[in-house]
């Protein structure tokens, strides 16, 4: 394949082949190139292949069932051009909206639409100036209400929640132990912090301890000082893995060697524990434990945003030193408004027993889901009731193909590659949601089902069959 | 051959008879040495993990870390923050008192516009809110492609690029292009999300004195020299100047033109963040490039956050297809977090829709910006810092008591004495341990459209009074 990649580009840099991709300036041809040649090598041969399989437009709400624009190329998926056309009713299996509060029910909405009318959309000031509206206040508490403790805080962006607040919180002369899955913000957010980074392997308790004795032992590199203060990041549910944080475990080493801990639950709030309150309530164990308890409201409530919660020293401090308050916008009325209205959904306060509802819809499909795709002999990776279902592909080749043809048969999937992955390790991504009936779940498996024998995608050899008759034993004598 | 061989063997045996001592012996001694090191343990650096268990153990008793987060007193200046109830429109609500707005960055008065709010609706009735998703994992609708298009159209640019969270557009966009090994020169008074983003680059940052063309200068022949000493890495090596349009603290419009002939004579790239000039300078309000008449595509990257003029969440860039392209695949910020809510989307397109067809508008933020400006001359104790044309001022104490929290509870006084009279004014507010060149204390007064002009001279006259009586004590 290699061989091929170089071949083309250099027919491409003779002039042989057309080159699609937009160039440089005449003005600015004797500049530094502004990019890397083999920077852009796997981006110009592998990528563009299969390129149609992301940003797929859609053009109408993210819920259970979407229209998908259609799109087709001309040159082999150098550019795009929309037909007009949509897909209407594809099963949408990529979305994270788990409680299916991705809806747009007059009824549901009502005080959303409420809060657009008297506030507008944008708040145009900072929260340390003056953008700090009463709305935001009563978002924060009732955040806290939700997750059992003392104070929270709320921001505009997940991505910003870490990576604005972790260097207020760590800095030089501190120890940040990063599991080895870690989302991009976590890193970067321990990046910008100036502290020492340290990698553990995936969920590994003994690589962690190991770390921990090590580190407290030896001080910082080279001066050999004490450290400052370590701290423990780790998520809830990890996004491209669907497994769960060891949480018991973790808090148990995190009292031996007096370090602290830092989750961040941006899938798993409102998507595990019997009444949605994420992995603390998974497990049992109290939410004051965890000194840092980090969320997202885009997954699970529909909306936009993160949180940080915990004590109320520690949401005091962010207040005041935290890069988004003083620097970044406020969060939109009308998005607070549905993060509110979704949470007082989840506890129940409404009135209603929606909430409820949703929440045991999400473990029943989850459980559904991932049984009948063991049984059919997929590979899926993950903890039984985490609702991210990752399929492995394994085969880069076979993304493509299987994307493509999911979507002939209106159904779409996600599907990641390298570099999200090990380039070994592609993968399909199933997002389960609240919303999704068992007929939807059904269709989805019945072409899974027929995708997987064409493509043969069933690599399990744990293959209990519901077809039993291909399993008959006197086939086997007549052969001979 | 078997023979040859054993002749060869012959004459070795011969040779050794026939050695001279020392030689032997000197051979035996070599030979003796490599055995002992190969056999010999290998040699460790002393570590502590020579360390037996139970001192270990001792260790990891003994040690005690610092608390998560340092105590916060009760009177820090921003641990208690101004409650604004009610929507943060011309007319505000702050802590009970009704004011006329003078701190919101609400430019164009877009924030209560009629027209965005129908819109907006309109919007969250089809789409809901949220979109669930990254834009590659079909999170992106047709009102983002709308609007980047139409943003697009609007600057004249090839193409624009959409975020959903105003500080990490120039955060992202940075770190996508300049890696470790390049060269940024950046003004000294750039603002903490390009200093976030310059940080996350891990480039060599060089600053050059505010709005100073010759120090900026002076450097980049320094480099020129430095390059010609080692052209073959100059050649891979990229430079970049980052400049702001108009610049958030210090109320001042860079000297674009010098900056683009600067550009072509050392052959550096030109990022330029936008966030306080988009929909404020220019005739139709492109900002700082149609203010001088300079060609779009001089600049390599316009950055700006649509939370200002535009009044929405969010921010884009733009520039040409060849530079924008390369961020829906490295910028962090777009690729790994959720696209913009739709209705959010519709109101900033409903908003430039509006500023298309009224041009008038910009010359008449300008006009008021002026006529603020002349106003609040003169000012006994506090000087005006920002030029005319520039719609967020500052206003600093004259003579500094030579401590920060002493000047902020002075200026903290003036604020609160205004609040009392219904004008809603606000500190500029920092975070003093992470700036790199921390701007002095100040008062931030904000112009816009909706403003009379009895309000501008009420405000004036009480800011007048207040600093009468505060500052003379």
């Amino acid at each position: 394949m290699d061989i091929t990649k170089k071949k083309r580009d250099f027919l491409r840099a003779v002039g042989f082949e057309k080159c699609h991709q937009a160039q440089e300036r005449e003005e600015q041809k004797d500049f530094v190139p502004l990019y890397q040649d083999f920077e852009n090598f796997y981006k110009r041969n592998l990528y563009t292949r299969v390129r149609d399989n992301w940003n797929r437009p859609i053009c109408s709400l993210p819920g259970p069932v979407f229209d998908v624009m259609e799109r087709v190329s001309d040159d082999y998926n150098w550019t795009f051009r929309l037909t007009g056309r949509t897909i209407e009713n594809v099963i949408n299996m990529g979305s994270y909206n788990y409680l299916g509060f991705a809806e747009n029910n007059v009824d549901f909405l009502k005080t959303v639409a409420e809060e657009t009318r008297q506030y507008g959309v944008g708040v145009c000031s900072t929260r340390q100036e003056l953008g700090n509206l009463s709305t935001h206040e009563k978002l924060e508490r009732l955040v806290a209400e939700f997750l059992g403790v003392e104070s929270a805080m709320a921001f505009g962006m997940g991505f910003a929640t870490n990576s604005m607040n972790i260097p207020a919180l760590v800095g030089k002369g501190c120890l940040i132990l990063s599991d080895e899955l870690n989302h991009t913000s976590l890193i970067l957010g321990a990046r910008l912090s100036g502290a020492t980074i340290r990698v553990f392997k995936h969920n590994n308790m003994q690589s962690l301890e190991k770390m921990l004795k090590d580190a407290i032992c030896s001080g910082q590199p080279r001066t050999h000082r004490a450290w400052k203060k370590i701290l423990i990041m780790v998520e809830g549910i990890y996004s491209m893995e669907g497994s769960l944080v060891r949480l018991p475990e973790i808090l148990a080493l995190k009292k031996k060697y007096k370090a602290y801990l830092y989750l961040d639950e941006a899938h798993s709030i409102g998507a595990v524990g019997p009444t949605g309150r994420g992995v603390t309530e998974y497990f049992g164990v109290d939410p004051n434990e965890v000194d840092v308890l980090m969320g997202t409201f885009t997954k699970s409530f529909g909306a936009a945003g993160g949180y940080i919660a915990g004590k109320k020293e520690l949401v005091d401090y962010l207040r005041s030193h935290s890069h988004s308050a003083v620097y970044a916008t406020a969060m939109s009325p009308p998005v607070v408004e549905q993060i509110i209205r979704a949470i007082k959904c989840i506890m129940g306060v409404d009135g209603t027993t929606e909430g409820q509802r949703r929440v045991r819809q999400l473990a029943e499909n989850t459980r559904y889901l991932r049984s009948r795709l063991k049984e059919m002999g997929f590979i899926i990776y993950g903890n039984q009731d985490s609702p991210v279902v990752p399929l492995l592909l394994y085969l880069p080749g076979k993304v493509g193909a299987f994307s493509r043809a999911m979507l002939k048969r209106k159904i779409g999937v996600v599907v990641v590659g390298f570099p999200a992955t090990p380039i070994t390790e592609a993968r399909a991504r199933f997002c389960v949601s609240a919303a999704h009936t068992r007929e939807m779940l059904d269709k989805v498996l019945q072409s899974l089902d027929e995708l997987g024998d064409d493509i043969k995608l069933k690599f399990s050899r744990h293959r209990s069959s519901y077809r039993p008759e291909l399993y008959d034993e006197t086939d086997f004598e007549l052969d001979s | 051959m078997a023979a040859g061989q054993q002749w060869v063997l012959v004459e070795m045996v011969q040779a050794f008879y026939e050695a001279p001592a020392y030689h032997l012996i000197l051979e035996g001694i070599l030979i003796l040495w490599i055995i002992r090191l190969l056999f010999s343990k290998t040699y460790k650096l002393q570590e502590r993990s020579d360390l037996t268990e139970k001192e270990k153990e001792e260790l990891i008793e003994e040690w005690q870390p610092e608390p998560l987060v340092p105590p916060v007193s009760k009177d820090h200046p921003s641990r208690n923050y101004d409650v604004v109830t009610g929507p943060p429109s011309h007319k505000i609500i702050v802590n009970g008192k009704e004011c006329i707005n003078f701190a919101s960055f609400n430019f164009l008065g877009l924030l209560d516009s009629e027209r965005v709010k129908l819109k907006a609706l309109s919007s969250l009735k089809k789409y809901g809110v949220g979109t669930c998703g990254p834009r590659g994992f079909y999170g992106t609708f047709d009102v983002h492609l709308e609007l980047e298009e139409r943003l697009a159209r609007f600057m004249g640019t090839e193409e624009a690029i959409i975020y959903s969270y105003g500080f990490a557009t120039i955060a992202s966009a940075i770190p996508a292009y300049s890696k470790r090994g390049d060269i940024i020169f950046v003004d000294e008074a750039a603002c903490f999300s390009i200093q976030k983003g310059l940080q996350a680059s891990r480039s060599f940052v060089k600053h050059f004195k505010h709005n100073d063309m010759e120090d900026l200068e002076r450097l980049l022949k320094e480099q020129e020299i430095e390059d010609q000493k080692n052209p073959r890495k100059a050649r891979v090596i990229r430079r970049f100047i980052v400049v702001e349009g108009l610049y958030i603290n210090t109320a001042d419009v860079c000297p674009l033109p010098d900056l683009v002939r600067l550009k072509y004579r050392y052959k550096v790239r030109i990022f330029l963040e936008e966030s306080m000039s988009f929909g404020v300078l220019g005739e139709h309000g492109r900002g700082v490039t149609e203010h001088f008449g300079v060609n779009i595509d001089d600049i390599d990257l316009i950055s700006a956050n649509m939370e200002n003029a535009l009044a929405s969440i969010g921010g884009f860039c733009c520039g040409r297809s060849f530079v924008i392209d390369h961020q829906r695949l490295s910028g962090q910020g777009y690729c790994f977090s959720a696209s913009l809510p739709p209705m959010l989307a519709s109101a900033a397109i409903e908003a430039l829709n509006i500023m298309e067809e009224d041009p008038g508008i910009f010359r008449l933020l300008q006009d008021k910006c002026k006529h603020v400006h002349k106003a609040l001359q003169g000012t006994p104790g506090l000087k005006l810092v920002g030029e005319p044309l520039a719609p967020a001022l500052h206003l600093q104490l004259e003579n500094s008591s030579g401590s920060r929290t002493e000047d902020l509870k002075l200026l903290r006084a003036i604020v609160d004495y205004s609040l009392d009279r219904q004008i809603a004014l606000t500190l500029a507010r920092y975070l003093d341990k992470e700036e790199r060149f921390l701007p002095p204390p100040s008062i931030r007064v904000v112009v816009t459209v909706e403003q009379t002009q009895e309000e501008i001279q009420t405000a004036a006259q009480c800011i007048r009074e207040a600093a009468l009586n505060i500052l003379k004590r």
